[in-house]
């Protein structure tokens, strides 16, 4: 059992705790909070594929010397990736809170089983 | 019943996927191709410690102006969304209790110094694990903490965008300059290289770091911002 | 892989998936919100063991710090319209 073996397992598990949280809730906030959480199991996902065993972080400090920098980082590119996708979770979830909002100021409730304008 | 045995059947199949996933899996033992050049040529050619800065501010500079620019799309759309609160103090219903002396004190000396940190991590993008993203987060965090002190206190919506509308332009602007005087769009390379290791070197580098971390800041700001002050519609 | 850092990522998975289960089936969305945060929180500490500083800092400032108060300022408004009527 590696970290790297791990720290996927616990990423992919998270994406199906939220995904059933997403699924089941029938309160919106509740919703969102479980579009958060798969968020964060994907964005550990992508982290753990660029893990090497044996590297360090990619930062050229005293412990990573220039010329051997190709022989003692890991891979840069998920976490450049990675570090984009948080940011931009965090601007979804506050435009799904915002149109929360406006849904309870129109209807006064929270319940999503009761906004049946779009059923057929 | 039949919606949750649906769902679990759906997760289960996303289960058995993952499992395929995982057990097929094993990390590489040397950098591919893409990787090792970013790890061999940040140091030569962009001078900057930090090769993830280095990816997001020069490598993969247009990918940071696509997420600056759905940032702002956020920030725009949520303070439209939402109908800003201009209430009188009376109309605003039961007043909140005022926080205690302790909180007011603590939190007016907290405050400069939380804006200090992400100053700094922003200005060190270059040198340290840190960056405008983050920079920008904490001192959205300070805001937030004198919000939460005082939540009758009006911020100056026209400062925080005024911040963010110059920063976003200074942050184009530079990219032009990039364009004109070194290899192309978002290149950092005009400006000169320095010490290996100081804080004025790599560039543009720290420059374009710092237009990045006040624009995110101003940004998370403004969505608190609007996401507190709402008003209830009558 | 010393076995120290090891057995700290299976403590921060198992309060991560503890966590996220809370989130999900709590009654109480105050408690739903809380163990949301807990669950950002232990992927900062995954970050920093899977040798990610940058990520483990924006997700710490970001997940763990902002997307709790935003949630905790939608849901006082909910609260304070509910409890007019």
């Amino acid at each position: 059992m590696s970290l790297v073996t791990l720290a996927l397992a616990g990423g992919f598990a998270l994406i199906l705790i939220g995904l059933y949280g997403a699924l089941n809730n029938r309160n919106i906030l509740r919703i969102i909070i479980a579009f958060t959480l798969a968020d964060t199991g994907v964005n550990l996902v992508l982290v753990a594929v660029g893990y090497m065993p044996g590297r360090t972080a990619p930062v050229l400090d005293a412990a990573v010397p220039v010329d051997q920098a190709n022989a003692l980082i890991i891979d840069p590119v998920p976490q450049a990736l990675v570090l984009t996708a948080i940011v931009i979770g965090l601007g979804v979830t506050a435009l799904m809170l915002a149109y929360a909002l406006r849904l309870f100021a129109s209807r006064h409730t929270l319940d999503i089983s009761k906004f049946t304008e779009l059923k057929w | 019943m039949i919606n949750r045995l649906l769902t679990v059947a759906f997760l289960a199949g996303l289960a058995v996927i993952f499992i395929q996933l995982l057990s097929g899996f094993a990390p590489d033992t040397d950098l591919n191709l893409t990787a090792s050049y970013y790890a061999s040529r940040t140091a030569p050619d962009l001078g900057a410690q930090n090769v993830v800065t280095g990816i997001i501010v020069t490598y993969r500079g247009l990918d940071t102006l696509g997420e600056v620019t759905v940032l702002f799309l956020t920030a725009a759309i949520v303070a439209l969304v939402l109908v800003h609160g201009r209430a009188l103090e009376a109309e605003r219903g039961p007043k909140p209790f005022p926080a205690g002396e302790l909180l007011q004190t603590g939190s007016r000396l907290l405050a400069p110094m939380i804006l200090l940190l992400g100053i700094y991590v922003f200005v060190n993008g270059h040198l340290t694990p840190g960056g405008g993203f983050q920079g920008g987060a904490i001192m959205a965090s300070a805001v937030l903490l004198l919000l939460l002190t005082d939540p009758m206190r009006r911020f100056s919506h026209r400062l925080i965008s005024r911040i963010e509308s110059t920063a976003g332009l200074l942050f184009v602007a530079i990219g032009l300059l990039g364009l004109l005087f070194a290899g192309g769009f978002l290149d950092a390379r005009f400006l000169p290289q320095g010490w290996f290791g100081a804080l004025f070197s790599a560039g543009a580098i720290p420059l374009i770091y710092s237009l990045i971390g006040l624009k995110v800041g101003a940004e998370f700001s403004s969505m608190l911002l609007s996401l507190s002050e709402t008003e209830d519609e009558k | 892989m010393s076995t120290l850092t090891l057995l700290m990522a299976v403590l921060a998975l198992a309060a991560m998936l503890g966590g996220a289960a809370v989130a999900v089936a709590s009654k109480s969305t105050a408690v739903a919100i809380l163990a949301a945060g807990l669950v950002s929180l232990m992927a900062s500490v995954l970050f920093v063991l899977l040798a990610a500083p940058d990520v483990a800092m924006t997700e710490a400032a970001i997940g763990s710090g902002l997307t709790t108060f935003l949630f905790f300022f939608v849901l006082g408004r909910v609260k304070e319209e509910q409890d007019d009527d």
